[in-house]
């Protein structure tokens, strides 16, 4: 029989549990905001070194571009078949192409261009400043008198806040254009009324809302990777580099559906 | 000089420095020993900046550093080499762009000038011909070099060494410990070496401290350190040092360390 004193009610632990996670998350939600803050300071500070800028620039967003077409094409493509099998039994299958770039401008572009970027971009930051964190890198810069957040943060703030809404163009036009092809070729649906209906229905202030959201997920997304990824204790070895990436990754993820929730309800 | 004036520091409940004070006079190498988490690194990163203090001040050649603002503090740290643990070399950098990194940053130098200068700093840690490699296809001895001519760089005035001999074979530890001694003779600078290795600090040093619970337990040349009747220094000493520094009239002394000591 076991002994009862031997294992510790978990019940008792719980209230210090919860504690500790609350402590660690609204200190964590300090020292980010802190992050963010200082980061922003440094944008306007000189000098501004350009050629780091660019070097992020071509790293986020060239190398990004074929996985968010792919990803927003068959986005558009799954919207196109839903929509238009959805629709049919109401006999407003022709709302299709409405259905399919209304959802892609104003919700699925940024949402898609973010996640693939938060896992692309956002785990890769973290993963990058980490180790530098580990391997003293950042200590090393810190004594020859270079400001990490200027050195490391800024640029890559702004790289992913510039490359997100401009990524997010490339991805709608796949989706619109996956949504096109999958009613064009499997529905017989009229290729020149899709394209009459996209021009319709399509106002400047969706464009708008969608490169808001875009930039702001651009922001979150570097925010969370270089603050998880300079959070990390320089003792935290390989094992606090995978954790701290794969928290960077799911942080990311959740802020996006969080700012997207937010974003949705405030420029209704 | 560097004065360090009764300086506390803990990590949540643990104390690591505990009321120090010690002063490290110009153009001399300190070597600073002490069991692990006695605060050695953690004073080493006080000096260069990286850590504040609780309390107490940190004088570097007439400013006291623990108040000063970020920018006043780069202005010191332009003065500081520092040859971290792990070499801590930018992976993403060439060799030369690494040693290039602080002129890059900090001056308007142009590419042929910066160079001549990498070429020089590379000459001087007995490097060649690596400017164009990764720090990945370097040995670790060679890291080591690129890291300490990286850290002199800017022609520092004080040079801050973590662990220098630490994780090489004994053969790139001889190597590394003349190339400090090398350089303190060369330039003149104010060195600090934090090391466990025995051989190391009595090959280097021309003055020695050895911390014991936050505090200095002895300081002194290594002449006056081998003579202390300070049980906890005797131990340390005992338990590191190789047998020709535990008996001065050795006559293997001298080719050891490399000066007199009697």
């Amino acid at each position: 029989m076991q002994n009862p004193l031997s294992e510790p009610d978990p019940s008792s632990k719980l209230p210090y549990i919860v504690k500790k996670r609350l402590h660690n998350a609204l200190t964590g939600i300090g020292e980010a905001s802190r992050l963010i803050a200082e980061t922003i300071i440094q944008i306007f500070k000189p000098p501004w070194q350009f050629d780091l800028l660019l070097k992020q620039l071509l790293l986020i967003g060239y190398n990004s571009l074929s996985v968010v077409l792919v990803s927003g094409f068959f986005t558009g493509m799954v919207l196109g078949v839903q929509g238009y099998i959805q629709l049919k039994p109401y006999a407003v299958e022709g709302s299709v192409a409405q259905f399919v770039s209304v959802s892609v401008v104003t919700e699925l572009g940024p949402m898609i261009t973010a996640f693939v970027l938060s896992g692309r971009i956002g785990a890769s930051i973290t993963a990058e400043l980490s180790t530098m964190k580990v391997t003293e890198q950042i200590d090393a810069l810190e004594v020859m008198g270079t400001n990490p957040v200027k050195y490391l943060v800024v640029p890559r703030f702004l790289a992913c806040s510039l490359m997100l809404p401009t990524l997010t163009i490339f991805s709608t036009f796949a989706g619109i254009f996956g949504g096109y092809v999958a009613v064009v070729t499997l529905f017989d649906f009229n290729g020149d009324f899709f394209i009459l209906q996209v021009q319709d229905h399509m106002v400047i202030r969706y464009v708008i809302i969608s490169l808001i959201k875009a930039t702001t997920f651009g922001m979150a997304i570097a925010s969370v990777g270089c603050y998880k990824g300079f959070s990390i204790s320089s003792a935290g070895g390989a094992e606090g580099v995978g954790t701290a990436t794969t928290g960077s990754a799911v942080t990311s993820l959740i802020s996006i559906l969080v700012l997207d929730f937010v974003l949705g309800a405030t420029l209704k | 000089m560097i004065s360090i004036k009764n300086v506390r520091k803990a990590f949540s409940e643990k104390k690591v420095l505990n009321g120090l004070d010690l002063d490290i006079p110009q153009g001399e190498t300190l070597v600073i020993m002490g069991r692990s988490g006695c605060g050695k690194s953690v004073l080493l990163k006080i000096i260069a900046g990286l850590l504040p203090v609780d309390s107490g001040e940190v004088w570097i050649n007439g400013t006291e550093i623990s108040h000063l603002s970020k920018n006043g503090l780069n202005q010191i740290r332009r003065k500081i080499g520092m040859l971290f643990q792990s070499a801590a070399l930018f992976d993403s950098m060439s060799v030369a762009e690494n040693v290039a990194f602080m002129l890059d940053q900090h001056t308007q130098m142009s590419k042929q000038e910066m160079r001549k200068i990498v070429d020089e700093k590379l000459a001087l840690v007995d490097l060649d011909g690596v400017q164009e490699l990764r720090p990945a296809e370097l040995s670790g001895g060679m890291r080591k070099r690129v890291g300490l001519a990286r850290a002199l760089a800017f022609n520092p005035d004080i040079i801050l060494y973590d662990e220098p001999t630490t994780g090489l074979d004994p053969v790139t530890c001889t190597e590394i410990n003349e190339l400090i001694r090398g350089l303190h003779e060369k330039l003149e600078v104010t060195s600090i070496v934090v090391t466990h290795d025995m051989h190391s600090a009595f090959s280097v040093a021309t003055l020695m401290v050895m911390l014991h619970e936050g505090k200095q337990a002895a300081y002194g040349t290594p002449e006056a350190l081998i003579n202390d009747e300070d049980p906890t220094l005797q131990q340390f000493i005992l338990f590191g040092a190789p047998d020709q520094i535990l008996n001065i009239d050795n006559p293997t002394l001298k080719e050891f360390t490399g000066r007199n000591v009697s």
